[in-house]
């Protein structure tokens, strides 16, 4: 049910997002979904990887400070008020969004919305017993 | 949960050990009997162990020999104190160009302890040691301690480094010839160090300022009140601290924070030490020969005047050191002590010649950085330190290099991160730092003598 997320560790100037991509170009890793966190300072490439495994030996190889961190990837309709319904079913929870990003592809009048979940377990039991559908990561 | 329940347990240490403060039974020290000897005397004995100490480098060390040579000097030319301006200086070069037993005053099989400095320029400094050495460091350690505070009873945790470094078995030796009871946990590991601060009762303790302060810290968030602990004083050095760090060291602990002074090259600790007065740090004179001089233009200056700290060894025999360039800045202390000792006071060491910056006119050494990026991250990460002026206002910023260990995917975690860091460094540093976080291997790698600091305030 988890997604392995990979973040990079990249300073807030011009040119620096280039070197991880393309290393992950030259190996033939597909950059799925991406979110750019910026500060003035620093950013973190949030990155969704076809082999995130292969992805994070290659960048750290090649210097990269790389943590891996587990995200769900929910689908949800591609309507008025898709988004609303999955955060309905985390009303009343304790559970935070600690972020979230749009997956580029859907299928089917579906879209997959990316959640970095403060927990992600009870968020996983949550959104299930709701009837809502995580996408796994061979599907992506 | 688990952090909870230690919290609680570390609470209830904390009280039972608050009920006695542990004070030990005052006997008379006839080992610091030599701390008051008239003045005429001592310089008396100075003078005789000048002479001998001369003869022996003269005799025994090739450096030393050219040196004097040069300048048409034989041992016999040494006739008064005064005349120890006319014998050459040694400096820090001197050891390194010698490494690694090329100074050494006694045949190999005489020496019994060798300590190395660590040196930022790849190869350490040796100093050897014959057992008239150890006897000499434990017996002036022990008067340094005394000084200090330090009884028969007291029961001292010991969190300098053993091992090559001379803290840790400079401390070691001294405070057992006091008899007092020696805890050798060496440095690190700091939650240990706190329970056994708890649980065996410890009166005293030594360790470098910065991790002093780091022990406090770790307490607070332990629960633990170090001032309810039965700690009556401390001894610090290693590193050059202020009177603002030591007054929040006293505030947080409830001891006495003494200033103890030394350096390996000379013996290791035990150079100079406060007494209860804390003002000004008193030289084992009978051991050690102190002058103070300009740094530009070496020459002697009068008492009172601030200028670069030269220091003799009277005594030592595998190591013996001869007008050694400590280049701490410090000025000898005119006039007698309330504590009653005819050795002769330095003013604390805030400065080493050769290292500080003064940004916003704070005394800063690239030092105490490293010591807090140590504390923090268990390991010193690269970093750098650029100095800039903005309207005439000096700014500092520290650049570090991101490790896995402090990198997270949320910006909030990392923004903390390099809150606390910066919080870290106002308290060691008494002013604003900004932490830049930078991609690993972007910092400068050097071979030689690592360049950390960019003073770019001129250009």
């Amino acid at each position: 049910m988890k997604i392995t997320q990979l973040c990079v560790f990249a300073e807030n100037k011009p040119g620096h997002m280039v070197a991880p991509c393309r290393l992950l170009a030259e190996a033939g890793l597909n950059i799925r979904a991406l979110l750019l966190a910026d500060t003035s300072r620093f950013g973190i490439m949030r990155l969704i990887v076809t082999d995130p495994q292969q992805a994070a030996k290659i960048l750290e190889t090649a210097g990269f400070v790389v943590k891996p961190t587990d995200v769900l990837a929910v689908e949800v309709a591609d309507q008025p008020g898709g988004l609303a319904k999955v955060l309905e079913a985390l009303e009343g929870t304790s559970i935070n969004i600690e972020y979230m990003y749009a997956f580029p592809f859907g299928r089917e009048g579906k879209a997959v919305l990316i959640f970095r979940f403060d927990n992600t377990d009870a968020a996983i039991q949550q959104l299930q017993s709701a009837g809502i559908n995580l996408v796994g990561s061979q599907e992506l | 949960m688990r952090n909870g329940k230690r919290e609680t347990r570390n609470a209830k240490r904390a009280a039972a050990m608050s009920v006695a403060k542990h004070v030990p039974v005052v006997s008379p020290q006839p080992i610091s009997a030599l701390d008051y000897m008239p003045r005429p005397e001592l310089e008396q004995l100075q003078l005789h162990r000048l002479q001998a100490v001369i003869k022996r480098v003269w005799e025994r060390v090739p450096l030393f020999r050219t040196r004097m040579n040069e300048r048409r000097l034989a041992p016999e030319d040494i006739v008064s104190l005064a005349d120890v301006a006319k014998l050459p200086f040694t400096v820090k070069t001197d050891l390194r160009d010698t490494y690694p037993f090329g100074l050494f005053a006694s045949p190999m099989e005489d020496v019994v302890r060798l300590h190395a400095s660590s040196g930022t320029t790849g190869k350490p400094i040796v100093v050897a040691y014959t057992q008239n050495d150890l006897d000499t460091w434990a017996s002036v350690m022990a008067r340094a301690m005394v000084c200090c505070g330090l009884q028969k009873g007291d029961i001292l945790q010991n969190a300098f480094g053993y091992g090559l470094f001379t803290g840790g078995l400079g401390y070691h030796y001294g405070a057992e010839r006091v008899g007092a009871t020696v805890i050798p946990i060496s440095g690190g590991n700091t939650e240990r160090q706190i329970m056994i601060m708890c649980d065996f009762g410890v009166t005293a303790i030594c360790c470098t300022p910065t991790y002093l302060l780091h022990l406090v810290d770790r307490a607070e968030s332990m629960g633990v009140d170090l001032r309810k602990l039965g700690m009556r004083f401390g001894m610090f050095g290693a590193e050059p601290w202020t009177e603002a760090m030591r007054r929040r060291m006293e505030a947080a602990t409830g001891i006495k924070a003494h200033d103890l002074y030394g350096l390996s090259e000379i013996i290791g600790p035990g150079v100079s030490t406060e007494c209860y007065c804390q003002d000004g740090l008193h030289i084992l004179e009978d051991h050690f020969l102190a002058e103070i001089i300009d740094p530009e233009s070496g020459e002697v200056l009068p008492d009172g005047a601030e200028g670069e700290l030269v220091v003799t060894t009277l005594t030592k025999e595998a190591f013996p050191m001869i007008r050694y360039r400590t280049r701490d800045i410090t000025s000898l202390i005119i006039g007698s002590c309330p504590c009653g000792r005819t050795l002769r006071r330095m003013r604390r060491v805030g400065q080493r010649s050769d290292d500080m910056l003064i940004i916003r006119g704070v005394n800063i050494f690239p030092s105490q950085v490293e010591s807090v990026l140590l504390d923090m991250e268990g390991t010193l990460p690269h970093y750098q330190i650029i100095l800039t002026r903005d309207h005439g206002l000096d700014q500092m910023e520290v650049q570090v290099e991101v490790t896995a260990q402090m990198f997270s995917d949320s910006v909030s975690a990392i923004e903390g991160l390099r809150e606390k860091l910066a919080n870290a460094m106002e308290r060691v540093l008494q002013i604003r730092v900004l932490i830049t976080l930078v991609e690993p291997r972007t910092i400068q790698r050097s071979e030689g003598k690592a360049k950390r600091v960019f003073d770019r305030r001129l250009s």
